[in-house]
């Protein structure tokens, strides 16, 4: 048996998710295809963060065009998504921090990114659970939050609401040269089919740049305004770790329930889903620092997640050299929230060749397939 | 701060206190982790009989030579050896070189229209509120739901002066008598005495009977019974109502205990699947207080090297009879997965409904979507009752368990386990703290 289908997205995790409502509501027949459950797998265990980010002119220009998209369907967004502008503030605990704090005030204002530098006093009125005293921080308001899991199950509703198929508990085999065999032996047939795995794309494509990257968080019970913002610290300047170190950083999030949400830490080489007991400790002390009574609210679970990520920090979007029927969509990192809408976006334009807003090249995969032939 | 023990026994139930007064009686330093108020679990703790052999073991208890840790909840085992646990604000590191868990079990509760209304109560949980002082005298009270549980507490409230107007068991009486007795360990005579005694004070027992609703706008003001198709309403101050019990797994589950069909393996000397550590109990298989007690001083025999005494003990367990008569007599009524409407609400940490569950194919997409079970509880009643309304199979604790098992100081949880036990385990990762932009 075999149905034949425009695009077959592989994946129906957030970036899955937004890639199939593109190519429904761009009018392409989408057939959808989830092995596990819709919004399973980084999307489920990720914070939620819209967020623009500046480590590269690319990642910036990705995420910020991402989180425009994101504030246009705010409006549409169903309550359970929990959208909630709360912004971000990037602490900065000295006045060398607070250097990187004007930098990054230029630099947003320059993408015309509003921001607010505030000092210590007004970090202090902003963020009363804050250690004092603090040299500042860089208020970012048109950040949020959201609920990963029931922001891809809208995605994905809307998609189908449009006519996408969704094919579901179905692994994915094989997809190749235009065809993806499931795991009950049909086929699907398709012009393009978008890989969107998260860090289990390199089982389907062996050979993909991505390793996958342990992250650990703990959530706590409701304790509503014990912080507002979303709070990440600008400490890593002070401490050069390696890219490949285990680490971990103070990311703090106010969820709309009252919850508040505590990360955040980073491993390669770990395979397993196994709480840490030491990374966790190093990530609650971090939190503990910023927020000294963060320590007596009652912590009620704690995850692990793998992030897909790429050498280069950027994800891989666009056509896969070697087979052309393969577009990919994968290996976000821990951005796949912030950039699911317009990675989607960019797709969809390369895909039926029109113009993509933001200049896609420095995400096609194939620069990857360049960096080794010239190795 | 943390303590070392030879034998550190998790849970002052029967199986906990015999497992514990065995080990300390051979000569270990032994811990005895729990974290009521009180030793006694669940079944003593409450005082609905105070039998012969509850004051035998509690007085063993209180003359052995080891150490109480009362009022101690553990909620993580941050390295191999280790337990965590967490008192008020206080935590602690307990290391062990051998490990009984006697964790014990817990009511189930099932969703019916109303059953989240004020002063509907678990069984087991009323009659501990009437033991910590709630009054409850010339009340009326329903007991309901399934198990040998249910006439144990009748009689105690009755004995309280409760008027229990009704008693509502789905299987015959005849048959839950005697599992009763079993259960907790006592005569069956007497026990068949104290159900005439509950009966002549005005009680009516009715079987093949359940609540199909709760009624009342600030509280619980009657119950809708239901017995073969006929409804009646009966009005009371109380309903105790519990179906069953089911083993608390999840401390097992964090050690990687294996388990089959709901409960933890275990040999003959109750060891499991995990190096060094023992089980005993409930959570091996609902057993009653007889069978617990024997498995206690087995596995606290077994730990302190007395293996022979412990194997000539393990022989004395006739086990299976009772086991399996009592799963026979407590199986679950179909009709009881279908009484929660559409509004009634499962999950009641996070208000979700019945009808935002039905939706969902399995147990983590019903919390990843709807939140259920991502409460306080940790879904140790949802997805308990979420196990038995849709067939979810992980739903309680298995697949998914990760520290804390039970909620805990976000400061208990990241206090640093580097120093307090010596550790045969890994090292340490030594995670470095802050990293180039890497924090999302």
């Amino acid at each position: 048996m075999s149905d034949r289908w425009d695009v077959v997205v592989v994946g129906a995790g957030i970036v899955g998710a937004a890639c199939a409502l593109e190519c429904a509501s761009r009018g392409l027949r989408t057939a959808i295809v989830e092995g596990r459950g819709i919004g399973g797998g980084a999307t489920a265990a990720g914070m939620g963060h819209i967020v623009v980010m500046d480590d590269s002119p690319a990642q910036m220009a990705l995420t910020h065009y991402s989180q425009t998209l994101w504030q246009e369907l705010s409006d549409r967004l169903p309550r359970d998504v929990e959208y909630e502008p709360c912004g971000t503030l990037w602490v900065a605990s000295d006045e060398e921090e607070m250097q990187e704090v004007h930098r990054k005030s230029a630099l947003y204002a320059t993408a015309g990114i509003a921001t607010a530098i505030l000092d210590s006093q007004m970090l202090a009125d902003a963020e009363p659970h804050l250690r004092k005293p603090l040299a500042g921080a860089l208020l970012v308001p048109s950040d949020a939050v959201l609920y990963p899991p029931c922001a891809a199950g809208y995605l994905l509703r809307e998609a189908l609401r449009l006519g996408a198929r969704l094919y579901a508990p179905r692994t994915v085999l094989s997809a190749q040269a235009g065809k993806a065999r499931l795991d009950d032996g049909s086929e699907l047939q398709a012009a393009r089919i978008v890989h969107a795995c998260g860090a289990d794309a390199a089982e389907l494509l062996p050979g993909l740049p991505i390793r996958k990257r342990k992250g650990h968080l703990v959530i706590t019970d409701r304790y509503p305004g014990f912080v507002r913002h979303q709070l990440v610290e600008l400490g890593y300047l002070k401490s050069a770790h390696s890219l490949t170190a285990d680490s971990v950083a103070f990311n703090v999030q106010p969820r709309r329930t009252g919850q508040v949400l505590i990360g955040s830490s980073r491993q390669y080489n770990t395979e397993g889903p196994a709480v840490d007991a030491q990374i966790l400790s190093s990530m609650i002390e971090r939190a503990q620092w910023y927020l000294p009574e963060i320590g007596a609210l009652s912590a009620i679970r704690a995850w692990t997640g793998f992030r897909a990520a790429t050498p280069d920090k950027l994800p891989l979007i666009g056509p896969w050299p070697e087979d052309d029927s393969l577009f990919l969509a994968t290996g976000h990192e821990g951005l796949g929230i912030t950039t699911s809408l317009g990675t989607a976006r960019i797709l969809v334009d390369h895909l039926l060749g029109e113009q993509t807003k933001i200049p896609i090249e420095p995400y096609l995969p194939s620069r990857f397939a360049r960096s080794e032939a010239h190795a | 701060m943390s303590e070392h023990f030879d034998i550190l026994v998790v849970g002052a139930g029967p199986a906990g206190i015999a497992a514990a007064v065995s080990a300390a009686a051979a000569g270990k330093r032994v811990g005895l982790a729990d974290d009521n108020p009180a030793p006694g679990g669940q079944i003593w703790r409450s005082g609905t009989f105070q039998p012969a052999a509850a004051r035998r073991w509690l007085a063993r208890l209180n003359a052995a030579p080891l150490v109480r840790l009362q009022g101690w909840r553990i909620f993580d085992s941050p390295q191999r050896g280790t337990l965590r646990a967490e008192r008020n604000s206080d935590c602690r590191d307990l290391c062990y070189e051998q490990l009984i868990l006697a964790t014990g079990a817990r009511e189930r509760f099932l969703p019916f229209p109303g059953w989240t209304l004020p002063n509907v109560m678990g069984a087991g949980g009323l009659d501990a509120m009437v033991r910590g002082g709630l009054p409850i005298a010339g009340k009326r009270v329903v007991v309901a739901g399934t198990g040998p549980l249910l006439l144990a507490v009748a009689a105690h409230l009755a004995r309280r002066g409760a008027k229990v107007v009704a008693v509502c068991e789905q299987a015959p009486l005849r048959r839950i008598v005697p599992l009763t007795a079993a259960l907790l360990g006592e005569p069956a005579k007497l026990l068949q005495g104290i159900a005439y005694g509950v009966a002549a004070r005005g009680a009516r027992f009715f079987t093949g009977c359940w609540p199909i609703a709760v009624n009342g706008r600030e509280k619980l003001e009657s119950v809708t019974l239901q017995r073969n198709r006929k409804h009646w309403d009966v009005g009371c101050d109380y309903l105790a109502c519990g179906f069953h019990l089911v083993p608390n797994l999840e401390l097992p589950a964090l050690l990687g205990c294996r388990i089959e069909n709901g409960f933890v393996v275990a040999d003959d000397l109750q060891r499991t699947s995990v190096a060094d550590v023992f089980c005993a109990g409930e959570p091996t298989g609902i057993g009653g207080v007889e069978l617990a007690l024997l498995e206690g001083q087995v596995a606290g025999l077994a730990a302190a090297g007395r293996t022979a005494e412990a194997e000539k003990l393990a022989r004395r367990r006739k086990r299976q009879g009772f086991v399996h008569a009592l799963r026979t007599a407590s199986v679950l009524d179909p009709q009881l997965g279908k009484l929660a409407s559409d509004t009634t609400i499962v999950c009641r940490c996070e208000d979700v409904p019945f009808a935002a569950l039905r939706e969902h194919a399995n147990w983590r997409d019903a919390k990843l979507h709807t939140r259920c079970g991502m409460g306080p509880c940790q879904g140790r009643i949802c997805g308990t009752a979420a196990e038995f309304l849709f067939g979810w199979s992980a739903a309680s604790v298995q697949s998914s368990i990760r520290p804390p098992v039970f909620p805990a100081l976000v400061s208990s949880l990241g206090a640093s386990a580097k120093e307090t036990c010596q550790s045969d385990g890994l090292p340490s990762a030594g995670a470095s703290t802050g990293s180039q932009k890497e924090i999302l």
